[in-house]
């Protein structure tokens, strides 16, 4: 199966936009319709921005690619005759039949993503600049800040999203190694502006393939990777928006990417990012040393501790619950941006903290979750 | 690379021309910037420099990355100075200097050409928005209003480009010839725009759909020739112009086959299968497709007009001396030089249509009207499977070439939109079936009512199949400040 990029020719009004920003000259004409050349169209995206109407951003899985002739025939797409396959890397959770889970959808001033540009049959390589511990020498957790260089080519994203990553090797049934996703921990312009690069924040789990695999990665080394993938865990492109971020370990990559974004440009802001934050410990939680120099005005933090002898557990719901008072008011903003991500095991926890707010709100909360995920407002990203 | 894609903000004029390090055309055009804005607040749209509108700005000249959404209130809109990157070892494409490297400053002995064509070109970006002044107050919804705006505010920034050009490599004239730019007012009797089309109203929305569709596809005509020129400032400039030119052609398109759209589903609705039943139609509060066809054969003709005579020894000349190019020239397969080539040209003589073989090199502009012309019948063939699939029998149709013209070998002469010579009078006593009249007007302008709440269509329109930048239907795209 190949992911063929095709032009619906519903939409496209036949500018030529995209034929002229085309570096492989992979888009022609005739008389009634603009088309890719899947022989020579290698994915690159070039051709998405300049498109004014969103014709251009159309893909299928197919076996044997439509060919130019038929693609000039064209009144409209053709059905899509297999599923868009995304790779589902992570072992899905049994699903809960008591909490069916509505689709999620993007905030609706997110900026659009770009969307599997480079499929797995065809990873981008990327080198390792850097590969950082997080966590302090002593932790019992390994979290690793792993720098990707893309050495000029493109790899666009927006925060939020994630890249798979298939170790090398095989399993014991000599089987390639399934893929891992992660989120990139960085903002849409690079790790540092600019620079073509992108952060990964992984955990080292004990006989985990993919995580060893990339927490042993040396400066220089050169991995393959896929994606990005994700459509919907985005943020707002909207200095009106209020975003109550909340996360356990490494579920604080795409909020680190989210405040960076923030900070490049809408740094002057004040009271708009709020973060709560668990970890076992502060030596345990992943950029402790860098939180704490954002000024509290600009990102609220609220830590929560598990594991600090003499200290009774607390969760990172218990630091819900805490500023319950001060998100209450919150919720009745339809500027107000929800977010989770880290481990599944946080989500009743954090729902019941969040009923609680909501009740205080006068607010029902599974009714306004409903709405704010309608809306785009409420987002999840478990494991 | 990076230094001609990236966008330096370290002026007050984004550009990425390194104003920064260009002290004299950096004051000259700080010295105009105050004057364009007093110009888009008297002449830009018309109350709404408050508002918040969801608009896209160009902030790289890289694909990929171009532009940028966000709310932005329109005077505050970063119009800044944007060109192509350079394409090393570019030489120029045709003429007698064909295959010379193209020009990094101005060629002496084309010195007044070349400035004519940018003040010509410069002149058409800001009249299309003073005709345009009005039309935010009857916009069918926020996403067409939106669309509007972004269509005035990329005028703008065309403007800019032009007066750049002006600033950077004319002098002293060309700073007269960028004051001038402010002070010619489209319609105006005492100091009108260059060009007849940029004097007519645009009264409504369709008038305005229309506009897009076929007056800017010849401004995207005359870019693509200019993007040809020889003078490699002028190709970079324009080459970036078309790629938000690009959405302007988006606009008219759409917008006109919305309405076409939502005329289809009306007589569906009622059960009306003649679209000449026309007083039974209008009473849907829709637009019978005649009268389109009418508005069509307007803007049509109008646009024909700007490609100016059909035999012409000035494109002759911008041709030779390497100025202009034709349409797409880097994929016609020819000499480039045009020195023995023919071209067949119409000619209106002693009452008749002949069409005779001309010099290619004097045929310039008919060239590039006839590739206009296939341009502009992609769409109409469009709006026609909307037609079509509706189940509704009937079919729009470009007029003739001679049909209503005001400008070379067929002006003034009374050919039908069949393109069939009549006389004179039978012409005058016809000109109302082939063209809006007061009453066609008068009767898209009652129609014509502004609709302020996200997700909702004034009722002569379909919503559009997809949002801009991918937002959701119910998106609101301009934020009224007194809503």
């Amino acid at each position: 199966m190949i992911r063929q990029h095709l032009i619906d020719p519903e939409i496209c009004i036949r500018c030529h936009a995209c034929e002229e920003a085309c570096p492989r000259d992979a888009i022609t004409h005739n008389d009634d319709n603009v088309v890719v050349d899947a022989s020579i169209c290698d994915g690159t995206g070039d051709c998405l921005g300049p498109c004014p109407t969103g014709a251009i951003d159309n893909w299928r899985m197919v076996s044997e690619p439509y060919t130019l002739e038929a693609q000039f025939e064209w009144m409209e797409l053709p059905e899509e005759t297999a599923p868009e396959s995304e790779p589902e890397p992570e072992p899905a959770p049994a699903p809960d039949p008591d909490a069916p889970r509505p689709r999620e959808v993007a905030p609706a001033s997110a900026a659009r993503p770009v969307v599997g540009l480079y499929p797995p049959s065809r990873p981008i390589e990327a080198v390792v600049q850097g590969n950082y511990r997080l966590t302090a020498a002593g932790a019992d957790t390994d979290i690793r800040h792993i720098v990707l260089g893309f050495e000029g080519a493109d790899f666009p994203f927006l925060e939020g999203q994630s890249v798979g990553i298939n170790p090398p090797g095989t399993n014991d049934k000599g089987r390639p190694h399934v893929a891992r996703r992660y989120t990139i921990s960085c903002p849409r312009d690079g790790e540092r502006p600019g620079a073509g690069n992108i952060s990964l924040t992984i955990r080292r789990i004990p006989g985990g393939i993919c995580s060893n695999y990339m927490c042993d990665l040396a400066r220089g080394d050169r991995v393959k990777l896929h994606g990005p993938y994700g459509k919907t865990f985005l943020m707002p492109d909207d200095s009106a928006a209020r975003l109550i971020m909340i996360c356990t370990g490494t579920g604080a990559a795409p909020f680190r990417a989210f405040t960076m974004r923030h900070q490049r440009v809408m740094g002057d802001l004040t009271g708009r990012l709020h973060l709560f934050f668990g970890a076992r410990s502060p030596e345990a939680l992943p950029y402790h040393g860098p939180l704490q120099k954002v000024p509290e005005s600009f990102l609220a933090k609220h830590f929560a501790f598990s594991r600090i002898p003499g200290q009774p557990k607390r969760h990172v719901q218990d630091a819900l619950s805490e500023a319950a008072e001060k998100l209450a008011p919150m919720l009745h903003d339809a500027n107000t941006y929800i977010y989770l991500c880290g481990l599944r095991a946080m989500e009743p926890g954090v729902e019941e903290a969040l009923g609680e707010v909501a009740a205080r709100a006068g607010l029902d909360w599974p009714a306004l979750r409903a709405r704010m995920l309608a809306q785009g407002r409420y987002h999840v990203d478990t494991y | 690379m990076s230094q001609y894609i990236d966008v330096s903000y370290d002026t007050k004029i984004p550009n990425n021309v390194g104003l920064s390090s260009d002290r004299r055309v950096l004051k000259a055009l700080e010295k105009w910037h105050p004057g364009y804005l007093d110009w888009w607040k008297g002449s830009g749209p018309d109350g709404f420099l408050e508002d918040l509108v969801y608009l896209r700005t160009a902030v790289s000249v890289d694909p990929k990355g171009w532009a940028k959404f966000g709310y932005v209130k329109m005077p505050e809109y970063r119009w800044g100075i944007l060109l192509a990157p350079q394409v090393e070892g570019r030489v120029i494409p045709c003429g007698e200097h064909y295959g010379e490297p193209a020009w990094q400053e101005v060629p002496g002995e084309y010195r007044a050409m070349l400035r004519r064509l940018i003040v010509i070109q410069g002149d058409t970006e800001p009249a299309s928005v003073e005709q345009q002044r009005f039309l935010g107050k009857t916009a069918p919804s926020l996403y067409d209003m939106r669309n509007l705006f972004q269509v005035n505010v990329e005028e703008g920034r065309h403007l800019w480009a032009m007066v750049y050009l002006l600033q950077k490599y004319f002098g002293r004239d060309g700073r007269e010839e960028a004051d001038e730019l402010l002070r010619r007012q489209s319609g105006s009797v005492d100091k009108p725009r260059m060009l007849g089309a940029f004097n007519e109203e645009t009264p409504d929305w369709l008038s305005f759909f229309m506009f897009t569709y076929f007056t800017d596809r010849d401004g995207k005509m005359q870019l693509e020739a200019l993007a040809q020129s020889g003078f490699d400032p002028l190709s970079r400039s324009c080459r970036f112009m078309l790629t938000e030119e690009a959405h302007h052609m988006f606009v008219g398109e759409t917008g006109v086959g919305r309405t076409i759209q939502r005329t289809c589903e009306a007589m569906n609705e009622a059960g009306i299968s003649d679209p000449t039943d026309i007083d039974r139609i209008r009473a849907l509060g829709v637009i019978d497709l005649p009268t389109i066809q009418k508005k069509l054969n307007l803007h049509y003709t109008l646009s024909l007009d700007l490609f100016g005579s059909e035999v012409s020894t000035n494109a002759a000349n911008a041709f030779n001396a390497g100025i202009k190019g034709r349409y797409q020239e880097h994929k016609i397969d020819d000499d480039h030089r045009l020195l023995d080539a023919t071209y067949p040209v119409s000619e209106f003589t002693d009452g008749k249509i002949v069409i005779k073989d001309a010099p290619a090199l004097t045929a310039i502009n008919m060239r590039l009207r006839d590739d206009y012309t296939r341009d502009a019948a992609g769409g109409v063939k469009r709006w026609n499977t909307i037609i079509r699939k509706a189940g509704i029998e009937f079919e729009l149709k470009l007029p003739h070439e001679g049909f209503h013209r005001q400008i070379g070998t067929y002006a003034g002469a009374p050919i039908t939109p069949e393109g069939e010579v009549i006389s004179a009078g039978e012409w005058a006593a016809r000109r109302d079936e082939w063209l809006p009249s007061k009453a066609d007007g008068d009767f898209i302008a009652s129609l014509m009512v502004q609709v302020r709440e996200p997700g909702e269509y004034a009722g002569w329109i379909a919503p559009p199949r997809m949002g801009i930048d991918g937002k959701p239907g119910d998106f609101e795209y301009v934020k009224l400040h007194d809503a």
